[in-house]
């Protein structure tokens, strides 16, 4: 659509790395927003009403999508022509696929006893598992490095578990209501 | 020095004058409509120097409509004409209001929205709810001295599509030109953090008369940022009330009550909880209509036994909300309290106890929204030039479609900040299939029967194919007010279908049209004349925005050619104005949309090249 759109990075004015200035990214996100958002056109024309609708919501999906890891280095690798397929790649080293099955258990059991402490201790592990794979990917996107292929089996162990933190909020959320 | 401009006495400075732009609270027990006077926020009375208008509505025996005070007045006897708690049915369906047993009108199952018979025909709650706005614009008219710009409703964060969608009709219906629909706790946090020069991540606790909301915000110079929201659409005052009454029923042992004495009892349990906030025990004491008297003493804390389950039910999506936004207890700065129900100390205490920290109350909560939306109308309607506030609010209830076996397919989900837009690709199941239904639901559930049924709608003419070969390309647009658009496309072949949200819990633009023409009283020569005078405004205003742009941008994003040919279809829609053919006026302004588009994306590219003005743009190519 326009120039600076081309890539979610570039709209924000930062270069194309997984490690990125959050604080930063957020103030431009709010600068931009400040331009194009909707409120800024109530009195416009319905065309520039229409304008600023579609740059505030490509504004919000390159926010979601800088904003979170995994999406992050989704994104970066794509944008190499590396693609994760997640739904159709499952192979996974051994290890990591007995680690899933226990914190599965684990979750079941917990859900199963009604325990919302084991529970919330589940979430915390789960979130240190993430950030030692966000660790990884760090390195593997790394200027020096760039191990791409080994970055994209970083993303896609960081999607299972996403989906194990889902399912565990999803589980606190049903044992409180 | 820069010189001041003095226009000619008489002669008006447009396209600079002051709008007259309003915020409305309207709330389930009382409404408010606020404005913004030399910079203050300021809430407008009534004649008798009343703030509040409470939201009740009576159709009288000669045809008549009452609406406040007056009408709240007489509740108890004309019960089933005297409309009160009127929220509570927008966009709601018979079967999903829990409490009818308890509530003394004669409903009326209709498909999409319950409607309530009175004696002055059959009325949807977004006609009543329509009094109600009708009462606070003809206020703010009078108080202000001229016809409104427009306003800013508004809305419970946690208010569905459906709800969403009610009240901009009831706007509508009332003449009242809808700037934004707000979201209340949004609004509040406006008024609060404007106030106060706040910056961090605030909790807004909401509980008004019939809703309970709970948003996350973060602030940070002028910029009000939603995490995430979470709520109960049907938990409120009220139901601390109706607690009351049926501990009255059971400790009096009254029978079966007659919707007089039942509105009497509803009265007087309101009564006795707004008593017990500053004393310990109340003494109740009511004749019903056959003689009988009831005596009763009820204590503070006997109150918070038979509500804390009620208590408890509002820190629940708190907790949601909480998780939702990633944050911990230790995160959040402050606690603000809105709604009149956030007066009762109990409530005050459980959400001081679940923060650690005492919540803020130092604006009035029945006010601070009414507030807050007036900051934000006078903001959208151009009258601030000191353009530094900025609202991203969020999506309360995922959306998504119907997939095989009754399942939802999530498509947004919920708290993703608007607007939003998401495609979502499907496929047909059979060989040869040429169309498509699509369901759309909100909700969180993961079966389409636990989840609000919003929109159906086909797509036909699909290519026959191979069972999975076709490409259907479904696009959510969630748009500032939160309410939806769908656009089915088939990819190989492009029959594109659209649809703007309304059907199921909605109302059609043929029944919205009709209800506009009745309250016209009809003749065909009102209509012509209406759609005539709603044609000009809308021309004019899009010359005024038009002519600004020009001003600004005109001679350095458009070349002398690029000018002329918009300010040729300009003049031929000003010549039109005067004249009294809606269709031309309408025809022109298209016209005119139509030749500025070029102009626009350009602004707009200039804007954001703005935004990031001075600084160094690493756009990498990759």
């Amino acid at each position: 659509m326009q120039d600076s759109s081309t890539n979610h990075f570039a709209l924000f004015g930062l270069p194309a790395a997984f490690a990125i200035d959050t604080a930063l990214l957020d103030q431009r996100y709010r600068q931009l927003q400040s331009e194009v958002h909707p409120d800024k056109f109530a009195a416009a024309s319905s065309t520039e009403k229409l304008r600023s609708m579609q740059w505030a919501t490509s504004a919000n999906e390159a926010y979601r999508t800088l904003k979170n890891p995994t999406a992050r280095a989704r994104y970066l690798l794509e944008l190499q022509g590396v693609h994760t397929d997640e739904e159709s790649n499952t192979a996974m080293p051994t290890d990591f696929l007995m680690q899933q099955m226990e914190w599965r258990e684990a979750i079941e059991e917990a859900r199963d006893a009604k325990d919302l402490d084991a529970l919330d201790s589940l979430l915390k592990e789960i979130q240190t598992a993430a950030k030692t794979l966000q660790q990884d990917l760090e390195h593997q996107l790394g200027e020096e490095s760039a191990e791409l292929t080994a970055a994209a089996g970083s993303v896609r162990k960081l999607s299972f578990v996403d989906k194990l933190r889902e399912d565990i909020l999803q589980s606190m959320e049903k044992l409180e209501a | 020095m820069a010189l001041l401009q003095i226009a000619e006495p008489g002669m008006s400075a447009a396209p600079h004058q002051h709008r007259l732009a309003v915020g409305i609270d309207l709330g389930t027990t009382n409404s408010l409509v606020a404005t913004v006077r030399s910079g203050m926020s300021t809430v407008l009375h009534d004649e008798k120097g009343h703030a509040l208008l409470p939201s009740v509505v009576r159709y009288l025996a000669d045809g008549a409509i009452e609406v406040g005070y007056a009408a709240q007045a007489q509740q108890s006897h004309d019960p089933q004409n005297t409309i009160v708690s009127v929220k509570r049915f927008m966009g709601r369906g018979l079967n999903d209001l829990a409490d009818q047993a308890h509530i003394p009108y004669r409903f009326i199952d209709a498909p999409g929205m319950v409607q309530i018979d009175t004696r002055a025909g059959i009325k949807s709650p977004v006609e009543v709810s329509a009094e109600i706005l009708k009462a606070l614009r003809l206020r703010a008219e009078k108080a202000l001295g001229g016809e409104l710009t427009g306003a800013v409703i508004t809305v419970p964060a946690y208010f569905d599509d459906a709800q969403r969608q009610a009240t901009k009709d009831a706007a509508r219906l009332a003449g009242i030109t809808v700037l934004r629909l707000l979201n209340e706790p949004t609004a509040a946090a406006v008024a609060y953090g404007l106030d106060n020069g706040s910056e961090g991540v605030y909790i807004i606790y909401d509980l008004g008369g019939g809703t309970f909301d709970v948003s996350i915000l973060r602030l940070s110079k002028g910029v009000f940022e939603v995490l995430a929201t979470n709520g109960d659409s049907a938990l409120g005052g009220d139901d601390f009330d109706r607690r009351i009454f049926c501990w009255i029923l059971e400790q009096a042992k009254l029978p079966p009550l007659n919707a007089e004495d039942t509105r009497l009892l509803l009265t007087k349990a309101r009564e006795v909880k707004e008593w017990l906030t500053e004393h310990h025990e109340v003494q109740i004491t009511s004749v019903l209509s056959n003689g009988d008297v009831v005596n009763l003493t009820l204590t503070a804390d006997q109150f918070v036994e038979l509500t804390s389950h009620l208590v408890a039910k509002t820190l629940n999506p708190t907790r949601k909300a909480m998780r939702d936004a990633g944050l911990t207890l230790e995160d959040i700065k402050g606690v603000v309290m809105v709604g009149g129900a956030t007066r009762m100390p109990h409530i005050r205490q459980a959400v001081a106890e679940y923060f650690g920290q005492e919540p803020l109350t130092n604006l009035d909560p029945d006010k601070v929204v009414a507030l807050g939306a007036a900051i934000q109308a006078n903001v959208l309607a151009g009258n601030r030039s000191d353009d530094d506030l900025l609202l991203l609010d969020v999506i309360p209830l995922s959306l998504g479609l119907e997939t095989m076996g009754g399942l939802v397919e999530k498509v947004i989900p919920r708290n993703s900040t608007l607007p939003v837009a998401r495609a979502q690709d499907f496929t047909t199941f059979k060989d040869g299939q040429t169309a498509m239904s699509i369901h759309v639901v909100q909700g969180e559930r993961e079966l389409v029967s636990d989840c609000r049924s919003l929109a159906r709608f086909e797509l036909r003419g699909i290519p026959p194919m191979a069972a999975g070969a076709a490409r259907i390309r479904v696009t959510f647009q969630v748009d500032a007010d939160g309410l939806l658009s769908v656009t089915a496309r088939e990819q190989t072949s492009g029959v594109e279908s659209h649809i703007v949200v309304k059907p199921s819990y909605g109302l059609s633009e043929d029944t919205i049209t009709g209800m506009l023409q009745s309250s016209f009283a009809a003749a065909e020569s009102d209509k012509q004349a209406r759609a005539l005078r709603e044609a000009q405004v809308d021309a004019q205003r899009l010359l005024e925005a038009i002519s600004a742009a020009l001003q600004q941008d005109g001679d350095t994003l458009l070349s002398p050619e690029e000018r002329a040919a918009i300010e040729q279809e300009m003049q031929a829609l000003q010549t039109l104005i005067t004249q009294d053919d809606s269709h031309a006026i309408t025809r022109a302004v298209d016209a005119l949309n139509h030749a500025t588009e070029t102009f626009a994306a350009r602004r707009m590219d200039a804007s954001v090249k703005q935004a990031f003005a001075g600084q160094n743009l690493n756009s990498l190519e990759i």
